[in-house]
């Protein structure tokens, strides 16, 4: 079954450069991109989430995003951007409920819940991924959109994002578009779950090369 | 107490005193007299022009004239509420946030004050109307250029976060509502704190003028009230009716933060 299809998505951005984008992703299907900065990656999520002005549709189990509003779409699809915005003043403002989930998604990130009392502005950069990343899954979304989304952090906590993530994309078949600048890392995910790496370049989308 | 005329010879040797400033700012260097001398000669031609003006109108009592000027003015400071926009909304939508809110508040407060507080009969007459919707729109295109702009400097800046709340599922107003907040604040500070200093520390320019024209200082004292509570009201209504429409204009239908309807000046 297809969870997660891009059909004609084109962001109509100024100067974006992407022609329409055909990309269908099954329950659990994983496609890594990469491309030179300013190719459009960051642009795609943004459309699939309907962050930006864009042509085209997109289905989400079978459901038009047309026929949803935006608020319950961007809940769905779940875009972690690479840059986390934080508001008011303690962690726990970023949670709705704080049961025991929310404190086995920070215990797997490796925060205790003392976390939820932790200033916002006082957070590192890459405390506020993974938070950011933890503060995301909280919110249940049916696919995942990760742009850079473990750029920031060092090789522990990258592996325990890395795993998080792909034990949520198995509990859930959440299918998973993720955008990363890493040789390797794009390797090795490819490797573990049999994912497509493509390459947005020059307006398109295509297969990568083999290094 | 009668009023004292002043003839032209007194306003004469007040302006003396702007001349004796500006040949002081040229001895100094200070490179402002011509702007000053200009600044002097401007206030001293639209002054006599409104007194003029005034005088045919409060002879006249026409409607229409009254209703003419009154556009005039509300033209006028709308206009001055957009250019201290630093990001201005794109097309007509610059002029007609700051215009539009100043019309629903100005009027909307000197039209129940005319007619419910003062009573006058009719209630546009021009002696009571043209003065007190001057004080409204001075005083609340300065609460609503502040609001407005702090609404747009704080989304511009806050770009990042007003997106990733958006990102969470949260709906456009919740994503911006603690920035319109922060706007409506600042737009309303300078009037809560005229408010508290009022007779303290100055004396207001209106009651001023009133002593110096001749009536008793209570009655005076009263009308500042009117005036001050008048313009409490007015900015803030203004302030929210601002901050609210610019808020909402810098979302789309499909609730996404449209940054692009704001232009840098």
């Amino acid at each position: 079954m297809t969870a997660l299809r891009l059909a004609g998505l084109r962001p109509l951005v100024h100067a974006a450069p992407l022609r329409p984008v055909d990309l269908e992703l099954g329950d659990g299907d994983i496609v890594l991109l990469s491309g030179p900065s300013g190719a459009g990656k960051s642009l795609l999520l943004r459309a699939v989430a309907d962050l930006d002005p864009n042509a085209g549709e997109v289905f989400i189990a079978e459901t038009r995003r047309s026929q949803l509003p935006a608020t319950e779409w961007r809940r769905r699809v779940g875009l972690l951007p690479a840059e986390s915005g934080w508001w008011g003043e303690q962690v726990s403002d970023h949670f709705r409920l704080a049961g025991d989930e929310v404190a086995a998604l920070l215990a797997s990130l490796g925060f205790g819940t003392d976390v939820l009392d932790w200033d916002v502005m006082r957070l590192s950069t890459g405390e506020r991924q993974r938070l950011a990343l933890a503060r995301l899954l909280a919110n249940g979304p049916e696919a995942l959109l990760l742009d850079e989304a473990t750029a920031n952090l060092d090789p522990a906590n990258r592996e325990r994002a890395e795993v998080l993530i792909l034990d949520y994309r198995e509990r859930r078949g959440a299918p998973l578009l993720w955008v990363s600048h890493d040789p390797d890392q794009r390797a090795r995910l490819a490797a573990a779950t049999d994912g497509r790496r493509l390459v947005v370049d020059g307006g398109r989308l295509q297969p990568e090369e083999a290094p | 107490m009668s009023l004292i005329s002043l003839s032209p010879w007194d306003l004469a040797l007040a302006a003396g005193l702007v001349l004796l400033l500006a040949a002081l700012s040229w001895r100094l260097h200070l490179d402002i007299e011509r702007r000053m001398l200009i600044a002097a000669a401007r206030s001293t031609v639209q002054l006599v022009l409104l007194g003029l003006v005034l005088k045919v109108l409060f002879e006249a009592t026409h409607p229409l004239l009254i209703a003419l000027l009154a556009l005039v003015m509300l033209s006028v400071a709308g206009w001055e509420v957009m250019a201290r926009q630093r990001r201005r909304y794109r097309g007509a939508w610059g002029y007609g946030i700051g215009a539009l809110s100043m019309f629903l508040s100005s009027f909307g407060v000197t039209v129940l004050s005319l007619t419910l507080i003062i009573g006058v009969t009719p209630w546009y007459q021009p002696q009571y109307l043209i003065p007190l919707l001057g004080m409204l729109l001075g005083n609340t295109m300065n609460g609503i250029a502040i609001a407005l702009d702090g609404l747009t400097r704080q989304a511009w800046e806050g770009r990042v976060k007003i997106e990733a709340r958006l990102l969470l599922g949260e709906g456009w107003s919740e994503a911006i509502g603690d920035i319109r907040r922060e706007a409506l604040r600042a737009g309303l500070i300078p009037i809560v704190n005229a408010m508290a200093s009022a007779g303290l520390v100055s004396l207001p320019g209106m009651m001023t003028g009133q002593i110096l024209a001749g009536s008793p200082p209570l009655e005076a004292a009263k009308y500042q009230l009117l005036i001050m509570f008048m313009i409490a009201a007015g900015t803030g209504l203004g302030s929210v009716a601002a901050v609210w429409i610019g808020s909402r204009r810098l979302f789309d239908e499909r609730e996404r933060l449209r940054l692009d309807r704001l232009r840098m000046k």
